[in-house]
């Protein structure tokens, strides 16, 4: 049997790629610019191949493997994502010493794993690369072993992470047994309501994708290894997987799962609803800032999977542009974290931020922009974020979980304000140093800039997301 | 396609709130303040140009542009008519005023105010402008924004509490809206509110969809028992944030009522029109008792915005020709009164950083021409004949009397409670002795607060004497609006 090859070119030059890059790093001493470098450019390259790779659906490896327009829009937002996270924190991982050759080549190996999640239509091609990805994020969180609180926060993430991957593949198992097929496809033809075995196994599949999400109440790892980890994973932590691991939920539901929808949007109202309201009120006593974002987090993936709770294709849609712009958001926001330097210390306290907008106007503005963009304030980008996942649910007639969904839009609302109260109401404490950090500056204006014009022409990214559910 | 003269009314605060920004003055804030001055001017021109322009014999939308928007979904649709055409205009002559007032008021971060004030204009005048529920949304929520900071960044000392206050209870209110917004998209299709009125949204659903409305047009009014935030917001806010949150935020709610409550849900506005009444009632005579208590001016006055809306509230819930206009009229005057009685406030806060009451007294014997105004926009406010306050709650009133004697008697009574807290205000903090020695060495009004003084009590007086060219602009289209709720009613 002869494959096209072509469809998975992406991947094998991703893979030939870190390959080569090990290898420079294993005999090249002190190399960790050079491979920086090299890993953006090869993440530059990849998106240049698959931009320009078709957007018909082929199938290949025994249907296990799936390119399509679903696959590819969140390949480039993986890859778009990722060299902004790396290149914004590119001062903070030198300065604090993270600056070891393998920090890049493992986050292009979670990058991998992301793009078989994405792109599998097989249980086991999803359940590896669901691995690869996860190992490296293992990791990542604990890159900074002499420091306690990132070793402490891997070791968190590894022990919860590694007990939901436990319930995933059991859910698979279990899958395979009632339905005789790996194949999603194949799946999904086999499955209705009568086979009692197979909907217990969505529930675990569940369980396991709403961990990995860091939906409620499968949440606990999130706020702690967003706090213990260094800032520059926490901010990939907060962007990447979530966007892949989202993904793969949408389809899951969208593919195997499409004839017992009735079962799992029962569950997904819940885990949207708990995510919504817990990640809303346990921010408000936040005091440090990437804690609070981690709250502010599962909230999002709340309003996120209100979405995907409706079943339709239009729900599917929302919560892709809903996630896009989290990641345009998120990545702003952590790059303000960036320039948060005083005596050669990154500050991460809300408090720290007292009165920055006498002596950071910019920053302070930029701030003010991403914190009322994520409180889903028109007319900036976050509201229309909210706005169509809400079209989507109405449409379904599901008002409950609209207004609860909006309501809790006001209670975060609350903690978004009371940070911009501390930058512009509070007296200033501290002054920061005036970092020459270009490229986290360009994140947070690159940022900033597309959720204040986004109302212009708000339908930008529904164009987009409209062509992906075809195949 | 015709030049877009309203993107352009919109947009040019924002555009001169950008040249604000670029402009470079480190030691005074000269330039900033010009820019805003000239921007906010050539606004107002340019307002005043339309409401000349507009053909005031017809019921139907007039400028309209439409563009799409989100793509088959959302048009980003424009257009006035007669009633909206004079909140237009309020806006940008109020607008000014404040920008004057500031140069006074504010000692720091002037630019960042400035900036503040435009852009909070363009999301202002693009609620009066709109005529798509969507677009109607944005403006009205995005005016949370500016609204917020200029409350928490130059207000008072309790400006924290009041800032949250403000924005959360407001923000509470609008999400309801929201969800009623895109219900109305998959009952009829569009949101567009004139497709809207023609297609008329089926009767089951219009009670609770009006409420929703309601939820977010009752916080903004404000009315009975969800004003508390705003005593707490025009005390805290600096005198032009009270200025526009009195003269022009209030009024987006009253607008909202005639925009839409009224055309979109007849059956459910007069299904509820007794809960309005009551509601009505209420704050009428129960601001008005709690405005006699109060010992700070500002919120003597805040607390006569809420009886003032009261009325406002009544007149356009009689659903006559009378009471509606008086509302509309009510609202123009009050914009007007509120914003100079804030102004008046404002003067001797920056002479003596006191609001209290019992600060002053004997102001007569030493700024005579400023005991003048302040007397004059007093009787204004307590709705003196003469005054355009009188004519307001005159109609309002009117048209009460054909719909419920009972109401009607007991705003009248509220009329009375509005004398006896506005002439008693005057009495301790005008006429009497002075209790304090700095008041002798109080300085007159200034040149630039004599101008926007003087301007507003002539307006104040001119429209008490002459009120055709209101009268005139809105009588087609509120014609019109009872006409449409009188023919769905009766094919209901």
């Amino acid at each position: 049997m002869i494959y096209n090859l072509n469809i998975i070119f992406p991947e094998i030059f991703l893979s030939l790629s870190i390959f080569s890059v090990l290898m420079i790093g294993v005999f090249i001493k002190k190399s960790f610019n050079l491979i920086f470098n090299l890993t953006s450019l090869i993440i530059i390259i990849t998106i240049m191949i698959i931009s320009s790779s078709p957007n018909d659906t082929e199938k290949v490896f025994s249907e296990s493997f799936t390119r399509d327009a679903f696959s590819n829009y969140f390949k480039i937002l993986i890859l778009l994502s990722s060299l902004f996270v790396l290149n914004s924190s590119k001062n903070f991982i030198v300065e604090n010493k993270l600056d070891k050759f393998e920090y890049p080549i493992i986050i292009l190996l979670s990058i991998l794993g992301m793009f078989f999640m994405v792109s599998a239509n097989d249980l086991i091609l999803f359940y590896l690369g669901l691995e690869l990805q996860s190992l490296s994020l293992y990791i990542l969180a604990s890159i900074d072993r002499d420091n306690l609180r990132s070793t402490e926060s891997g070791i968190k993430y590894f022990v919860l992470s590694a007990l939901s991957s436990g319930l995933l593949l059991y859910g698979c198992s279990l899958l395979y047994g009632f339905t005789g097929s790996t194949n999603f496809d194949l799946i999904a033809s086999q499955l209705n309501k009568e086979n009692t075995g197979a909907v217990f196994a969505m529930v675990f599949i569940l369980v396991g994708l709403a961990f990995k999400v860091s939906a409620v109440p499968f949440h606990m790892w999130t706020p702690d290894v967003y706090e213990g980890a260094p800032t520059s994973i926490t901010s990939y932590f907060a962007v990447v997987p979530k966007t892949a691991g989202l993904a793969l939920l949408i389809k899951f539901m969208f593919i195997p799962f499409s004839n017992i929808l009735l079962e799992w949007q029962t569950i997904i109202i819940f885990i949207s609803i708990a995510s919504m309201i817990l990640g809303a009120v346990a921010a408000m006593i936040q005091k440090n800032f990437k804690r609070l974002l981690a709250y502010s987090s599962i909230g999002h993936i709340g309003y996120a999977l209100a979405g995907v709770a409706t079943g339709t294709i239009s729900g599917y849609k929302s919560t892709i542009v809903y996630i896009t712009i989290y990641v345009i958001m998120n990545i702003g926001a952590f790059s303000c974290l960036y320039l948060l330097k005083k005596d050669g210390q990154y500050k991460e306290n809300i408090s720290d931020l007292s009165g920055i907008s006498k002596k950071h106007p910019l920053l302070a503005i930029s701030l003010l922009i991403i914190l009322f963009s994520l409180a889903g304030i028109p007319p900036l980008g976050g509201f229309f974020a909210k706005f169509y996942v809400f079209v989507a649910v109405i449409e379904k007639e599901m008002y409950a979980l609209a207004i609860i969904g909006l309501l809790t839009t006001v209670l975060s609302a609350f903690y978004y304000l009371k940070i911009i109260k501390t930058i512009y109401f509070d007296d200033s404490l501290i002054a920061f140093e005036s970092t020459k950090n270009r490229t986290a500056q360009i994140s947070i204006l690159a940022s900033c800039s597309i959720l204040i014009t986004f109302f212009l022409y708000p339908s930008i990214l529904n164009n987009l997301v409209d062509t992906l559910f075809i195949g | 396609m015709s030049f877009p003269i309203l993107s352009t009314l919109i947009f040019l605060p924002l555009i001169s709130s950008i040249f604000i920004l670029l402009s470079k003055d480190k030691t005074n804030n000269n330039s900033s303040i010009y820019i805003s001055l000239f921007g906010s001017f050539a606004t107002f021109l340019l307002s005043l140009f339309l409401w000349y322009s507009l053909d005031v014999n017809t019921s139907e939308f007039q400028f309209v542009e439409e563009k799409s928007w989100i793509n088959d979904f959302i048009k980003f649709k424009l257009g006035v008519d007669g009633i909206s055409i004079l909140f237009l205009v309020l806006t940008t002559f109020i607008t000014p005023i404040c920008i004057i007032s500031c140069i006074n008021s504010i000692r720091v971060r002037v630019k960042e105010f400035l900036i503040a004030i435009l852009i909070l204009e363009t999301f202002m005048i693009g609620v009066f402008c709109s005529l798509d529920l969507v677009i109607f949304y944005l403006f009205f929520e995005a005016g949370l924004i500016p609204m917020f900071l200029i409350i928490g960044v130059w207000g008072g000392p309790k400006r924290v509490y009041s800032a949250f206050k403000f924005f959360l209870f407001t923000l509470l209110g609008s999400v309801l809206m929201l969800v009623a917004i895109i219900a109305i998209y998959w009952i009829t299709g569009t949101t567009d509110i004139t497709q809207i009125y023609e297609i008329k949204i089926p009767k089951e659903y219009q009670n609770i969809l009006w409420l929703a409305f309601l939820s977010s047009f009752a916080v903004k009014m404000p009315m009975w028992p969800v004003h508390t935030w705003l005593p707490d917001a025009h005390v805290e806010a600096p005198t032009a944030g009270s200025v526009i949150l009195a003269a022009i935020l209030l009024k987006m709610a009253g607008y909202g009522f005639l925009r839409f409550s009224i055309p979109m849900f007849p059956i459910a506005s007069e299904y509820f029109t007794p809960l309005i009444y009551t509601l009505s009632i209420i704050a009428i005579i129960y601001t008005s008792l709690v405005a006699l208590m109060q010992d700070d001016m500002k919120k003597l006055i805040a607390y006569s915005s809420v009886a003032h809306m009261g009325y406002v509230t009544l007149g356009i819930f009689t659903l006559t020709k009378q009471g509606i206009e008086g509302s509309i009229y009510q609202m123009i005057s009050h914009g007007l009164i509120s914003a100079a009685l804030f102004l008046c406030v404002g003067v001797v806060y920056d002479r003596l950083h006191s609001r209290m009451i019992s600060t002053y007294g004997g102001l007569v014997n030493y700024i005579p021409k400023y005991s003048l105004l302040f007397l004059i926009f007093a009787l204004a406010a307590l709705g003196l004949p003469g005054t355009s306050g009188f004519l307001g709650e005159f109609l309002v009133l009117t048209g009460t009397f054909q719909k419920s004697y009972l109401a009607a008697m007991l705003a009248t009574f509220g009329v009375v409670l509005g004398a006896a807290y506005m002439l008693w205000l005057t009495k301790r903090v005008i006429f009497g002795v002075a209790n304090n020695s700095e008041i002798k060495n109080l300085k007159d009004v200034n040149k630039s607060e004599i101008g926007m003084l003087a301007t507003l009590a002539f307006l104040i007086i001119f429209f008490g004497f002459y009120p055709l060219p209101l009268m005139e602009t809105f009588n087609v289209s509120v014609n019109s609006l009872i006409y449409n709720y009188e023919t769905a009613l009766t094919s209901n």
